[in-house]
C-alpha cells in the first residue's frame, strides 16, 4: 500500500484516464449503439443488413484484435490519428493514443448497446408504435417518441452490464501506451515487487468504486424511470 | 391544417365517397386474407362490419391505414391512393383515426400527453392551443377529470375513451375503430358505445368493426357482413338483421342472436 501511497498522485490520474476512457467511449457506445439499434429494427433494408453484419463482425471479435487493428493496422493503411494532438480540451492536450483507445472500445461496445437496445424495443408492445404511427408520426418519431422512451425501462439492467464490462475493458488499452489503471499498476508493482498485495488490492479498491458507482447510477435511473408511467 | 379546417363541418359533402375499396386482395402465407373486397364508404356514413372471428373484418379495417399492406387492388381517401411509405403515408394516417382493441395508450405519458402528442408532434401545434383542445375531448369523453394520471392508472373503459379522444385530436377525416370494445369488462362497453354514437350522431365519417349488434342496429347506415376474407352482404342494418339473405348470414346471426 505505501507504494501507492507515496504515489498517489500517479495512482488517481491513473484512474482519471480509466474514467475518461470509459466516460468517452460510454457516452459514444450509447449514441451509436442505439442508431444502430434503430437500423437494425427499421424498415429499410439495407441499414437492416448493414447493422447486422456490423453486430457479428464487433460482438464476435475479441476487442484485443480491434485495439490492435486501430494501432497497428490503422497507421499503416494512413489513419494514425495524430493530428488531434493539435487539438487542445480545457487546457490538456489530446493524445492519439486516448482517441485510438477510445474508437476501438466504442466500436466494440456499441455492438452489445445495440443488442441491448434492441432487447428493450422488443419488450415494448407492438400496439405502441402502432398506435404512433396512426396518429401520423414518422418511424423516427415514433421510435424516438414512444418506443425508445419505454424500451429504456427494459434496457437499463442489460445496458448496465454492458458499461460495466466497458469500464473493465478500459485495461485492454494498458497494452498500447495509455498510463491507465493497469498500466500504472504494472509500473508501480515493477518498481515496489515486495508490495503486489498492497498495490493490487489498491487497484482492485478503485475498479470497484467505479462500477459501483455506474451500478448505483443505473439504480437511481431504474427507480425514476418506474415511477413515471 | 388547411385540409382539417375545409371538413370542419362534417356533414358537408355528405354521401360523397371519401374511403374507396377496389378489388382489394391480402394474403397472409396461404390464408387468403382478404377477396375481391369492394368497399366505398361515403362522407358522414357509419358502416358497421361484422362477421365471425378470422373473417378478415380488422385486416380490411387496418389496411385502410396501411398498418397492413395490401397485395393488389387499390384503396383511395378523398381521391387520393394511399402512399407506400415514408411522410405522405405518416401525412395520410394524420387523416384517419384509429382506435384499438388493446387501447395502445403511450404507457409512459400521462392522459393529457398522449391526446396531446399527434396535433404538436404532426401539426405542429403550441403546446397551450393543444392542450386547451385536449381537455376539451377529454371531457367530451368524460375523463376531463383523469388528465394528469398515466394510462395503467384508468380503467379499461376509460383508456379506451382517452383513445378516441387522441384520434380526434387530429381531427380525422375518417375514424376506424377495430374491435373497440372487444377488451372491456361488459359494465364498460356502454360508456364507449355511448361516446361513439354521440360521435356518430355529429357526423363523423365511422368505420367499426365490432360484435355489439346492439351498436349496428342503432347507430349504423349500413352493416357489412364478411366470412373467409370476403364481403358476403351488406345492407342497412333493419334489412340485414331481419332478413338476412346470405345462408352465411342467417348462420353467423342465428348463432348469436339465440340466447
Amino acid at each position: 500500500m505505501e507504494a501507492v501511497l507515496s504515489s498517489f498522485d500517479e495512482y488517481l490520474k491513473a484512474f482519471a484516464l480509466t474514467i475518461g476512457l470509459f466516460l468517452v467511449s460510454g457516452l459514444l457506445s450509447l449514441i451509436w449503439g442505439t442508431i444502430l439499434a434503430v437500423f437494425r429494427v427499421g424498415p429499410v433494408a439495407i441499414l437492416n443488413k448493414a447493422a447486422a453484419v456490423y453486430v457479428t463482425l464487433f460482438r464476435n471479435t475479441p476487442l484485443l484484435m480491434i485495439f490492435i487493428f486501430m494501432a497497428i493496422a490503422m497507421p499503416v493503411l494512413g489513419y494514425n490519428f495524430t493530428f488531434v494532438e493539435d487539438w487542445e480540451i480545457a487546457g490538456y492536450n489530446v493524445s492519439a493514443f486516448f482517441v485510438r483507445s477510445t474508437i476501438a472500445l466504442t466500436l466494440y461496445t456499441s455492438a452489445f448497446v445495440c443488442e441491448a437496445v434492441r432487447s428493450g424495443v422488443n419488450a415494448v408492445p407492438l400496439g405502441q408504435a402502432e398506435a404512433g404511427r396512426a396518429i401520423g408520426l414518422t418511424f423516427a418519431q415514433s421510435m424516438k417518441l414512444v418506443v425508445l422512451p419505454q424500451a429504456m425501462r427494459a434496457v437499463i439492467p442489460p445496458m448496465t452490464s454492458v458499461q460495466i464490462a466497458l469500464v473493465k475493458n478500459t485495461s485492454v488499452a494498458a497494452a498500447f501506451g495509455m498510463a491507465e489503471a493497469v498500466a500504472t499498476m504494472r509500473a508501480l508493482t515493477n518498481n515496489n515487487a515486495d508490495q503486489r498485495t498492497g498495490i493490487f488490492l489498491a487497484f482492485a479498491i478503485g475498479y470497484i468504486i467505479i462500477v459501483e458507482v455506474v451500478s448505483l447510477s443505473s439504480h437511481a435511473i431504474e427507480r425514476k424511470v418506474k415511477v413515471a408511467r | 391544417m388547411t385540409a382539417q379546417q375545409e371538413t370542419a363541418p362534417v356533414s358537408a359533402g355528405r354521401g360523397e365517397p371519401l374511403v374507396v375499396l377496389s378489388d382489394v386482395q391480402k394474403h397472409f402465407g396461404q390464408l387468403h386474407a382478404l377477396k375481391d373486397i369492394e368497399l366505398t364508404v361515403t362522407r358522414g356514413e357509419v358502416v358497421v362490419v361484422i362477421g365471425p372471428s378470422g373473417s378478415g373484418k380488422s385486416t380490411l379495417c387496418r389496411t385502410i391505414n396501411r398498418l397492413e399492406t395490401i397485395d393488389e387492388g387499390t384503396i383511395t381517401l378523398d381521391g387520393q391512393p394511399l402512399p407506400q411509405e415514408g411522410k405522405a403515408l405518416a401525412a395520410l394516417r394524420a387523416e384517419v383515426g384509429m382506435v384499438f382493441q388493446s387501447f395502445n395508450l403511450f404507457a409512459h405519458k400521462t392522459i393529457l400527453e398522449n391526446v396531446t402528442l399527434g396535433p404538436i408532434k404532426v401539426r405542429g401545434m403550441k403546446k397551450e392551443a393543444a392542450d386547451t383542445k385536449a381537455r376539451e375531448l377529454l371531457e367530451r369523453v368524460g375523463v376531463g377529470h383523469q388528465a394528469e394520471k398515466y394510462p395503467a392508472q384508468l380503467s379499461g373503459g376509460q383508456q379506451q375513451r382517452v383513445a378516441i379522444a387522441r384520434a380526434l385530436a387530429m381531427e380525422p377525416k375518417v375514424m376506424l375503430f377495430d374491435e373497440p370494445t372487444s377488451a372491456l369488462d361488459p359494465e364498460m362497453i356502454k360508456e364507449v358505445l355511448d361516446v361513439m354514437v354521440d360521435l356518430a350522431e355529429q357526423g363523423m365519417t365511422m368505420i367499426v368493426v365490432t360484435h355489439e349488434m346492439g351498436f349496428a342496429r342503432t347507430a349504423a347506415d349500413r352493416v357489412v357482413f364478411m366470412a373467409d376474407g370476403a364481403i358476403v352482404e351488406e345492407g342497412t342494418p333493419e334489412e340485414f338483421f331481419t332478413n338476412p339473405k346470405s345462408d352465411r348470414a342467417k348462420d353467423f346471426l342465428g348463432k348469436i342472436l339465440k340466447h
